[in-house]
């Protein structure tokens, strides 16, 4: 079979539906097309069926009761729902939120407006592979200290944080463990009783689900609560309102199924292919350099510097590959990515670095033709680059004045 | 972001890259912006001593836009005398390649390479200029010694 171009590399963003996904989700967008609350008549137990089988399927991927799943519209409203709505229903308890730096911005966003709003949030620093330190955890926690907030993988470096850990430190001490499971799930085991996790942010479209969907955990034993952020006719037991996306919620239930079934042999499949990216890429090229941590990491994400060339140009001649990079040109801040300048990485290599997320549908063969693609237009735009000669040369271009733009 | 047709075609096919000797007295060198913010350019112009850029050579770290522009501006100077070269500014840069608000800095970065490169370039015209008239004084003070 010839090779599909432009190859999709960038699974942290999002991935391709899965066609088993969509034909699950396609009889409830037409004739089963009732409103899940719809108590009276037949189109809306069938829809009201469909959701509540889903929960069950959705919980059952991470340990947990179809009850204890609350819909929402995607992990971004799931981390405001947690981290908000325990702040407000908790704040006469404590005003106290532990995060760590390289968290999702929905989850930093949401802490930096409780702040403004009168709360206090430590931001744990982590080590150079972007681990939380466990103990940093406990040291942080005081008596007026409510809620800790941590991811299950980065999406940038993919880096696993200590889960088991934290939520067995956060038990002890009785205070609420939320946990942005967006990257890892359905890729790697996640569970909510073994890691003693309270509040998990779910989403679909990281696992070849539909986009537009979500869930939030909330643990019932013990009971979890939260003050709604979205109010109205009472859905989800009071914590979400608004009319279900049925056909949605299949799709998700469906992907939960699917990467339940293939998890094990599509990590290590997967492994494989971005270990291969990598010893090909290295290989080849010289001065190439990982980003993030080669041990505690999800098995599809690799994030490499490639020194002397700018992320973005790169990305430029490397059009048939969808990738994304942390360099500042591809954001509007004009900031290079917050989680490389957390993990140590300075500012001139986080500008080169360019990440690579591989999933369901990545191939030997599309891995291999990336290979060659990245090596040859790395070559050509180092031989535009006056770093590079100037690194040949011997100059060590830290000794350089530069002058700041 | 979608690039327009010209930086595509500058990224695509860059025009003057290269290298000229910086200790060529009638090469001037610019290097201007910062690995830390991402784009760093190295403008080489040769000028003769009527002061006309001969030959003009490009070498870049940075997005496509940084290299279309440095690129656009090594066939701009080209030919012109340097205060014409000099007068031109980020904004002719931008026009041209029709670059968006957040990219601006990468114009900004070419026009000041144009002048680093004239600065450079003037420098080393004093310095030929201090040795001759040394050169001169020396022989003055030999003519008098000797008379």
């Amino acid at each position: 079979m010839p090779l599909k171009l432009p190859i999709y590399m960038d699974y942290h963003a999002t991935s391709p539906l899965d066609p088993r996904v969509l034909e699950a989700m396609l009889p409830y967008f037409t004739e089963a097309f009732g409103n899940a609350a719809s108590r009276s008549h037949v189109f809306g137990w069938k829809a009201e069926e469909a959701v509540e089988r889903s929960r069950e399927i959705i919980g059952g991927l991470i340990g947990a009761s179809g009850k204890e799943i609350v819909f929402t519209s995607g992990a971004t409203e799931s981390d405001n729902l947690a981290i908000k709505g325990a702040a407000q229903f908790y704040r006469e308890k404590g005003d106290h939120i532990i995060t760590e730096r390289t968290e999702h911005k929905a989850v930093l966003d949401s802490c930096k407006r409780l702040e403004r709003e009168g709360f206090r949030v430590t931001y744990l620093n982590v080590d150079k592979e972007g681990r939380v330190d466990p103990a940093d955890v406990e040291r942080a926690i005081t008596d007026k200290t409510i809620l800790v907030s941590i991811m299950f993988a980065n999406n940038e470096i993919g880096t696993i944080q200590p889960i088991r850990e934290i939520g067995a430190i956060t038990r002890k001490r009785g205070v609420l463990f939320h946990v942005d499971a967006v990257q890892g799930l359905g890729k790697i085991p996640f569970n909510v009783d073994e890691c003693n996790v309270d509040l998990a942010s779910l989403t679909a479209h990281k696992m070849s689900g539909p986009k537009g969907v979500g869930a939030l955990y909330v643990r019932r034993r013990p009971r979890v609560r939260l003050a709604a952020m979205i109010d109205g006719g009472g859905h989800e037991r009071g914590m979400r309102s608004g009319t279900l996306n049925v056909p949605a919620i299949v799709g998700f239930a469906r992907a939960c199924e699917l990467a339940q079934a293939s998890m094990v042999g599509e990590a290590a499949r997967v492994g494989q292919l971005r270990d291969r990216l990598e010893a090909g890429l290295t290989k080849r090229l010289d001065h190439v350099f990982l980003n993030g941590c080669k041990a505690h990491r999800l098995p599809g994400n690799s994030n490499l510097s490639f020194a002397f060339v700018e992320g973005e140009g790169l990305m430029m001649a490397i059009k048939d590959v969808a990738v994304s990079s942390g360099s500042a040109c591809t954001s509007a801040s004009l900031e290079p990515s917050y989680v490389l300048r957390a993990v140590g990485v300075d500012e001139e290599m986080a500008h080169t670095s360019i990440r690579f997320g591989l999933g369901r549908f990545t191939t030997e063969e599309e891995v291999d033709y990336v290979i060659d693609h990245v090596v040859e237009k790395v070559n050509r735009l180092r031989e535009l680059s006056p770093l590079y000669e100037m690194a040949k040369e011997g100059i060590d271009l830290k000794s350089i004045q530069w002058a700041a733009h | 972001m979608a690039y327009g047709e010209k930086v595509l075609d500058h990224y695509e096919h860059p025009r003057n890259v290269g290298t000229l000797d910086k200790s060529d007295p009638n090469v001037g060198t610019g290097l201007v912006g910062a690995p830390a913010c991402g784009d760093v350019m190295r403008l080489q112009l040769r000028i003769d001593d009527d002061g006309i850029v001969q030959e003009a050579k490009f070498k870049t770290f940075g997005c496509g836009s940084a290299i279309a522009s440095s690129s656009l501006v090594t066939e701009w100077v080209k030919g012109k005398n340097i205060e014409a070269a000099g007068q031109i500014t980020n904004t002719d840069i931008a026009r041209e390649l029709a670059l968006p608000p957040v990219k601006i800095h990468c114009s900004v970065l070419a026009e000041d390479a144009i002048k680093a490169a004239i600065a450079d370039w003037k420098k080393k015209q004093l310095g030929k200029l201090d040795e001759k008239q040394t050169q001169a004084q020396s022989e003055q003070s030999l003519a008098e010694a000797v008379r």
